[in-house]
Formats: structure tokens, C-alpha cells, sequence
């Protein structure tokens, strides 16, 4: 998210394995050794295809994150109805207690 | 995980001759919004779970969130209250990370644009002023509730599977961050519990919260950590979570300085990470450690527009700020002409507003201390309440003032009166006639009572006699025991002088 401007505008650091292998920690996937290679190869094609962008001169552009000039878009504090709880339920894979049902959390405490 | 050995720990006063504590604090407070942050869901305590979700708070796809202007307006009022500067550009971002607790598989808050920066409190413990530096006010949201099923007392731990309710998911939530706060030595603790005191008054007095922390509306992770004495380095911080009353925030700390203490002592390292603080023992476990901010990939909320409050608002909002608590103790005690020491009972006694409220409903600000931290501090406490719980008004409380003023019960009859207002049975007034409470006049019953104690007590009447006016008092007593305490004291004894000398 940094706009400061830097001499290597164009360039990628590489991924690697490690950095895979923590997103796809961070994104719970489960991923084999050898995906972790072929995903490597691939992100970094995705990567370099991005990096031209910012070989733009956009130096005083600000980062554009709303297409449309828009602020403060408010609603007032009004309650409005919820949606009944056998509809909501009926959307898990599983409910129990009139809750939705998950596994088990690991490793971390309460 | 938890551990089972008890740990280690440095006596509290030894610790201070080796190491200075910082402690910091991250205090978030669930609004009290009639609905959710970013849809109309409502806000309700104790629903039937899951009774107050719909597709924005339970993240289905295509649902898109709105941002509520009570929520954004109490967040500016905080921050203001606070000293903070308001930003005038300030956006949501995603957090990301997966718990079943988060339905979206992140929670919307701010990030490197929060809505206030910046900001102080001033917080007094033992008539000494120690400021808090405030980093940041955010707006974020609440996460839904697990209930672990399967292990011990529905700890995680061994837990078979998880139960989710989303009623609390997206309810508004202030973050409240403070610089670290260094310098505070021995105090550090009750530095820390003074600062979350002190702050719940005032998020009370603008009313944007409820601020219990037993029901979890005002919940505080505190960090600590200790540095060698000189040195120009921090130490290490832990993170304590689960710390659910003021009581517990001054424990946690003392407890990590001692327990940090004796690590470093050993010649150990501080480990980062989270720590759960323990009630019932007053210590702390470790948790996870803890993430860094690059895994949340924190990114700008692409479905909420921009918060950019304009100078008019933020003096409108500025404008409407009630009286804060510190101004207002100021007031309080010059007005009541009050010692420091005074005024820090009333506080501590959580009386001040009661006092307040009931001088303003016609009693003397002596009369109105005397009975909340009297009597009316003896029943709540008796009964295991807060004053404020009591069942009699400030208003009540002013009436028997003042039917003790005019003459018409004293104070024992007060306390009679008392009774029946906690019972239900009235106002003060309506009490002393219906249980026929009122002070005797000098009526026949009362001479009869006062010439039977004279009777009876020859030996008394004649010490009286002999110059020994303050054996009277027996006298007195003798009266005020026939009439099982109906009687006006200050009568009686006129009634007594009349007859002896
Ligand atoms: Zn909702």
C-alpha cells in the first residue's frame, strides 16, 4: 500500500515456496510439495502481469480504491427485521441448539 | 496452550528495583446502536441466538453493507472527548483472517486511516496525574459468539466442536488504543485500572455505551512489559486478554511484572504473545502467539465509500458534548466543598451521580452523602448490590431528608421509613403514615413515659440534681426504649430538664 516512489518500480520479488506455503497457511488450504512449486511459477507470472502497472509515472496519483467520487454514504440507526432463524440455519452445512455447527477450533486457546 | 506448573514470580516491590513496567492498553467498546454496524439487524442483549442476523452479517454473497451514522457520529464524539484530532479522510479495511466466529472471513474495520488520532487522558491515582497517551480511535465490528461443546466447562480445550451464534456479529465496536504508557513505576497497575475507569465514564456520560464489562460491552487486552532499569529499550510485551473487570486489569498487570520478572531473572527471554488472564487465580496463561499485522493482508473496504467528516459536522458533534466526568467532579466538589479525599469516597462508592441527583431533588449535599454513604452503602452492601441498584430514587432519598428536617420521624424512624421504601411499599411519606412512624408530640403516652423513667430512677434524677447533667442521657434512652423510638430525642430531653431540675 506504499506510494512512495522507488527506482524499481518494474520489479517483482520473487516467490517462493516459503511464500506459498504461508499463504495458503493463512488462506487454510492444503497444498503438496509439488503444488507448491507449480504455484510458485504461477503466482509470479500473475505478479509480473500486475508489476506493469506500476511502471506508470503515478507518483502524485493517489491510490484509487472507489471508482466513484463518493462520501459518506450513511443509513440512520433503524432497526429493520432480521431474517427468521430457520432460513438462516437452513444455509449451514450443520446447526445444532438453534447454532451453527463447526468443527472443533485448534490451537488456540478460548 | 494452558500451562499446569505454577510459575515463577518476583515479589511486586522487587521487581521495581530491577525493572520500569510500560504497560499498554486496547480497550473495545460495543456501542449502544438500536442496530448493527452495517445493516439493520437489531442490537438486542440476550436474544434467542441467531434470531438477529441477515445476509450482510452472516457475509452471504451479493449482500452489501451500509454504514451506520449513529455508530460513526459516537465514534467522532469518543475521539473528541478524548482530545483526539478527527480525521477528515478515513476508511474501512478488511482484516482478514478465517475463526468461525467471523462470517466473512474478515472483519470490516480501519486500518492505516483510522477515524481519530492522537488524543490523551488524564487519569489521578493517589493525587498524582499520569497522562495516557491515546493512539487511535477506530470503528470496527463485533464477531459472533462461540459456545465449545464437548470439554470441560466449555473451554476450547478438548472441545468436541464449536456452536456459533451471530447475533453479536456486526454489532459496532470502538477500538481504543493508548500509546505505551512508561514512567508509572510501582503505580503502573493502578495507572492501568484508572485509565479504563476513567474512560467508561466518560463513554458513559455521552451515553454511546453501556460499558459493561460483565456482559462484555467493554472488554481490554493489556499489554506489558519491563525493561532493566536504565536501559533505553523496551522489553518484550505480552498481550492479556480476557481480563473482564477493572479489579482483573490491575491484577494482569502486577501479575505479568512479577511473572516477566522472574524470566528475565532466570536470563530467559519475554516471549510475545497472548495471554489469557485467569479470574479466579488472578494469574495468566499463554495463548497463541501472536500474528503480525502482514497476515491480516489489511486492504481498503471496496464495498463502503469513504468516511470524510467536514469541519461543520465535527463542530456540531463538538458542540453537543455533555459535561465529562473530570470537569464535572471539579464542579462537584467546589460546589459541595468537598477534601480531595472526600470526593474520591463519593467516586469510589460509585455515589457521586446519586449525590448529585439527589441534592438536586431538595436535600443538602451533607444530608445526601451522609445516607448514600451511610446507610443506603450498608444495605447494598448487605445485599451484594451497587448502590445504584437499590430499590430507592435519589428522589426518595431527598423525601426523607426531608420529613426528617421538618421534624416529623428522626433518624431511626428514617431507617424504619427506609425499610418500607426498599419493600415497595411507597414514597418515603406514604411509608411513615402507613406504618405510623411519625415522632410523638408531647402526648399523654409520651408524659407517662417520661414520668415513669423519672420513677424509676431515683438515683439518676439525683446525680442530675447534683450537677451531673450529662446522666440525663440515661434518662433519655430510658424514654426512647418505652416508645421503641417514636419519640423525638431533642423533646424528650426538654421534657426531662422540665421535670428534674
Ligand atoms: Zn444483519
Amino acid at each position: 500500500m506504499s506510494t512512495e516512489s522507488t527506482p524499481d518500480r518494474g520489479a517483482t520479488p520473487a516467490l517462493g515456496r516459503q511464500d506459498i506455503a504461508h499463504l495458503a497457511r493463512l488462506a487454510r488450504l492444503a497444498v503438496t510439495d509439488e503444488e507448491l512449486d507449480r504455484f510458485a511459477g504461477q503466482l509470479g507470472a500473475v505478479l509480473d502481469a500486475v508489476a506493469q502497472v506500476q511502471r506508470a509515472d503515478a507518483g502524485d496519483v493517489a491510490p484509487t480504491t472507489h471508482a466513484v467520487p463518493l462520501t459518506n454514504v450513511l443509513r440512520p440507526d433503524v432497526a429493520t427485521p432480521s431474517l427468521p432463524r430457520d432460513v438462516v440455519l437452513a444455509g449451514a452445512p450443520a446447526a445444532e441448539d438453534d447454532r451453527f455447527r463447526v468443527p472443533r477450533i485448534l490451537g488456540e486457546e478460548e | 496452550m494452558s500451562e499446569t506448573r505454577s510459575e515463577t514470580l518476583v515479589e511486586f516491590d522487587d521487581v521495581l528495583t530491577r525493572y520500569e513496567p510500560v504497560i499498554g492498553l486496547e480497550t473495545h467498546v460495543e456501542l449502544g446502536t438500536e442496530s448493527k454496524m452495517f445493516c439493520g439487524c437489531a442490537t438486542t442483549f440476550g436474544a434467542e441466538p441467531n434470531t438477529q442476523t441477515c445476509p450482510v452479517c452472516l457475509g452471504l454473497p451479493g449482500s452489501l453493507p451500509v454504514a451506520n451514522a449513529a455508530a460513526v457520529e459516537s465514534t467522532i464524539r469518543i475521539g473528541l472527548a478524548l482530545g483526539c484530532r478527527i480525521a477528515s479522510w478515513s476508511r474501512f479495511a478488511r482484516k482478514n483472517y478465517f475463526y468461525p466466529d467471523i462470517p466473512k472471513g474478515f472483519q470490516t474495520s480501519q486500518y492505516d486511516e483510522p477515524l481519530c488520532t492522537a488524543g490523551h487522558l488524564d487519569v489521578e491515582v493517589d493525587g498524582e496525574t499520569y497522562r495516557v497517551e491515546i493512539e487511535r480511535v477506530h470503528l470496527e465490528e463485533d464477531t459472533g459468539k462461540n459456545l465449545h461443546v464437548g470439554g470441560a466447562t466449555g473451554r476450547i480445550h478438548g472441545a468436541d466442536h464449536s456452536l456459533v451464534d451471530f447475533n453479536r456479529a456486526g454489532i459496532p465496536l470502538v477500538e481504543i488504543v493508548t500509546r505505551p504508557v512508561a514512567g508509572a513505576g510501582a503505580k503502573a497497575p493502578e495507572v492501568a485500572r484508572a485509565y479504563v475507569t476513567e474512560l467508561r465514564e466518560i463513554i458513559q456520560a455521552l451515553g454511546a455505551s453501556d460499558v459493561r464489562m460483565e456482559q462484555g460491552s467493554l472488554r481490554c487486552d493489556v499489554n506489558t512489559s519491563l525493561a532493566p532499569i536504565g536501559s533505553l529499550e523496551w522489553g518484550t510485551r505480552t498481550e492479556t486478554k480476557n481480563v473482564n473487570s477493572l479489579r482483573s486489569v490491575e491484577r494482569s498487570v502486577r501479575y505479568e511484572m512479577r511473572r516477566q520478572a522472574a524470566v528475565l531473572d532466570a536470563g530467559g527471554r519475554v516471549v510475545q504473545e497472548t495471554r489469557h488472564f485467569h479470574e479466579d487465580t488472578g494469574s495468566t496463561s499463554s495463548g497463541r502467539s501472536k500474528e503480525e499485522a502482514t497476515d491480516y493482508r489489511y486492504f481498503p473496504e471496496p464495498d463502503l465509500v469513504p468516511l470524510a467528516p467536514d469541519a461543520e459536522w465535527i463542530e456540531k458533534l463538538a458542540a453537543g458534548l455533555p459535561e465529562l466526568p473530570a470537569a464535572r467532579r471539579r464542579r462537584l466538589q467546589e460546589e459541595w466543598g468537598l477534601s480531595a479525599t472526600e470526593l474520591t469516597w463519593l467516586v469510589n462508592a460509585g455515589a457521586l451521580g446519586l449525590v448529585e441527583q439527589t441534592v438536586a431533588a431538595g436535600a443538602t449535599p451533607a444530608d445526601a452523602r451522609k445516607w448514600w454513604l451511610g446507610e443506603l452503602a450498608r444495605r447494598a452492601n448487605d445485599a451484594g448490590v451497587e448502590l445504584a441498584d437499590l430499590a430507592v430514587t435519589p428522589a426518595q432519598v431527598a423525601e426523607l431528608t426531608a420529613l426528617v428536617a421538618e421534624g416529623t420521624i428522626n433518624d431511626k424512624l428514617a431507617r424504619q421509613a427506609l425499610d418500607g421504601v426498599l419493600a415497595g411499599e411507597g414514597d418515603p411519606r406514604a411509608v411513615v403514615e402507613a406504618r405510623g412512624l411519625a415522632v410523638m408530640g408531647e402526648s399523654d403516652e409520651l408524659v407517662a413515659a417520661v414520668e415513669a423513667a423519672i420513677a424509676g430512677a431515683p438515683d439518676v434524677v439525683e446525680k442530675v440534681r447534683g450537677g451531673k447533667v450529662q446522666a440525663l442521657g440515661a434518662l433519655v434512652g430510658a424514654v426512647m426504649k418505652t416508645t421503641r423510638g417514636q419519640a423525638d430525642a431533642a423533646t424528650v430531653r426538654r421534657m426531662l430538664e422540665e421535670r428534674v431540675r
